[in-house]
């Protein structure tokens, strides 16, 4: 069996031992990967196709019960997880997707609340074709963070969107995670992405952390000198040259 | 107008104001009124024409006059209500059987792979074997009383119940179970919010299917050692020739099967608002 998942022990979100998963006999994805994420933590998690980015986060998620492997995980009793999708189910309306599953008298209040958070407010009752991509990436935030979960998981949540909206969704995701200060992990493909929204970035190589950078800067505009030295630094080590990419 | 599409734009109004490019409509449009009647008064007309002017000859098919006098007979002399309402109760308790049990072995067997193993086989089997076929069968079982009628109606909508209810079912989007379990629901949840919603539009299409089988099954039922409902009337009819009134048989039929439908793609059309389909 994959998942070997406990409950919080320590003062870490996320600890991760000696984790290893495989699709087939050839070889494995993740090959001993070691990983803490304190409280709090922004994590970004970046690396080249097939380096096992989304199957770490799945195994966190608790969603890789098919797949081999053996290691130690614990993370907090409270996950949610975005997908690239929305995974808005179609027969919902958007309030009530937001507050699906979600217990207690004042679940749908909680619901507008969330909404509000996301600025879509108004839309409730709207159905979940009814919104943009990026409406409906807003309203899968607001169904994680309604939960107040302790680690969020996050696997390419911009991915699908265009350039512009994936700017905003990057204040809306700042903000959010300021106000309600949960573990995050975002897997992403994109370096520029991970260095505006994380404090700490971590690359995955053929299974395990390779490189793993704290985003120290002043500020986190792309014309700062730091902004650049930190891209330059990962696109080396993810084998791009700075200026092609 | 100078454009570069692919498809050659069709221009609408003379008004220089408003002047838009529109594409052919390629979907059935916009609905239109009354569009329920317009079939089945057309297939009337034609046959009030054909009887008028002798096309239809009365021996073949009675002319929609002669239908309406016969109905009024039998509606005053015959008992023809006493008749319907009883055929209407036959098939309302049967199909309700049919549909409840359907719908349940279709989720059980949907979501569990022994249920599956239990259930699909010999639902499949028996839907090899014509229930009319079986009605031999079931006299010896049950008799040839009240209870035979309501089971042979109930198997005979059952199956397409659960064959769309079951397709339905599996053709749910995995990544909405996977977002389910991410949110940590119990399995009773799951079914009330993602897979009873998911199904619906299978379900919806069995329930077609399902209430014309159950007047099908009526037709057929009723010809044994019924002492009231249309199939009897029908059968008596034949034994005494009277062709006018085996078409109003036909006729009320007819008017059953067509508002059940419309119903139920009525229904249809309001629970599944929330899909953009070229329904409308």
């Amino acid at each position: 069996m994959a998942a070997d998942s406990g409950g919080l022990t320590t003062a870490a979100a996320v600890r991760v031992r000696n984790l290893h998963r495989s699709f087939n006999k050839d070889g494995g994805v993740l090959n001993g990967l070691d990983l803490d994420i304190a409280p709090g933590e922004f994590v970004a998690l970046i690396g080249r196709s097939g380096t096992g980015k989304s199957t770490l986060l799945r195994a966190l998620a608790g969603l890789d019960r098919d797949v081999a492997g053996h290691g130690r995980i614990e993370v907090p009793a409270s996950v949610s997880v975005v997908f690239q999708d929305s995974r808005l189910l179609p027969w919902k309306r958007i309030l009530d997707n937001v507050i699906f599953g979600l217990r207690g008298a004042d679940a749908a209040d909680r619901g507008r609340q969330a909404l509000a958070e996301v600025g879509l407010a108004g839309r409730e009752r709207a159905w979940p074709y009814q919104l943009s991509g990026g409406e409906q990436q807003r309203a899968a935030l607001a169904r994680s963070l309604v939960r107040e979960p302790q680690l969020l998981l996050a696997d390419e949540p911009f991915g699908a969107l265009d350039a512009l909206t994936r700017i905003r969704m990057h204040a809306l995701l700042r903000k959010l995670c300021e106000a309600h200060r949960p573990a995050v992990l975002l897997v992403t493909h994109d370096v520029d992405e991970a260095i505006v929204l994380a404090d700490r970035v971590i690359l995955l190589d053929a299974g395990v952390v390779d490189t793993d950078v704290r985003v120290e800067l002043t500020s986190r505009s792309r014309s700062d000198a730091g902004f650049a030295g930190l891209r330059t630094l990962l696109l080396d080590r993810l084998g791009v040259a700075a200026d092609a990419g | 107008m100078t454009t570069t599409l692919h498809t050659p734009p069709v221009s609408t109004s003379g008004d220089k104001a408003d002047a838009r490019v529109v594409r052919r409509r390629l979907g059935p449009g916009r609905r239109i009124r009354f569009a329920f009647w317009i079939g089945p008064a057309l297939a009337l007309a034609l046959w009030a024409v054909g009887s008028a002017s002798g096309v239809i000859k009365p021996a073949i098919l009675s002319a929609p006059w002669d239908v309406v006098i016969a109905f009024e007979d039998q509606w005053v002399n015959h008992d023809l209500l006493g008749n319907i309402l009883s055929s209407l109760e036959r098939s309302l308790i049967g199909l309700s059987i049919g549909v409840v049990t359907g719908a349940v072995l279709a989720v059980f067997s949907g979501l569990s792979r022994a249920g599956e193993s239990l259930i699909d086989g010999p639902i499949q089997i028996k839907r090899s074997v014509p229930t009319l076929a079986l009605i031999p069968l079931f006299i010896a079982w049950f008799g040839i009383g009240h209870e035979m009628k309501i089971i042979t109606i109930a198997l005979i909508s059952m199956v397409p119940i659960y064959i769309h209810t079951h397709n339905g079912l599996r053709g749910i989007d995995g990544r909405y179970a996977e977002l389910a379990e991410t949110i940590g629901i119990s399995r009773g949840e799951f079914v009330r919010h993602v897979v009873l919603p998911g199904a619906l539009p299978g379900f919806l299409l069995g329930m077609r299917f399902a209430v014309t089988s159950s007047l099908l099954g009526l037709v057929v039922v009723e010809q044994y050692n019924a002492v009231a409902g249309i199939g009897h009337m029908i059968t008596l009819a034949e034994q005494y020739g009277q062709t006018d009134v085996i078409v109003v048989g036909l006729v009320i039929y007819g008017v059953f099967g067509y508002c059940a439908d419309s119903a139920v793609r009525l229904i249809a059309r309001r629970v599944l608002s929330w899909r953009q389909t070229l329904e409308g």
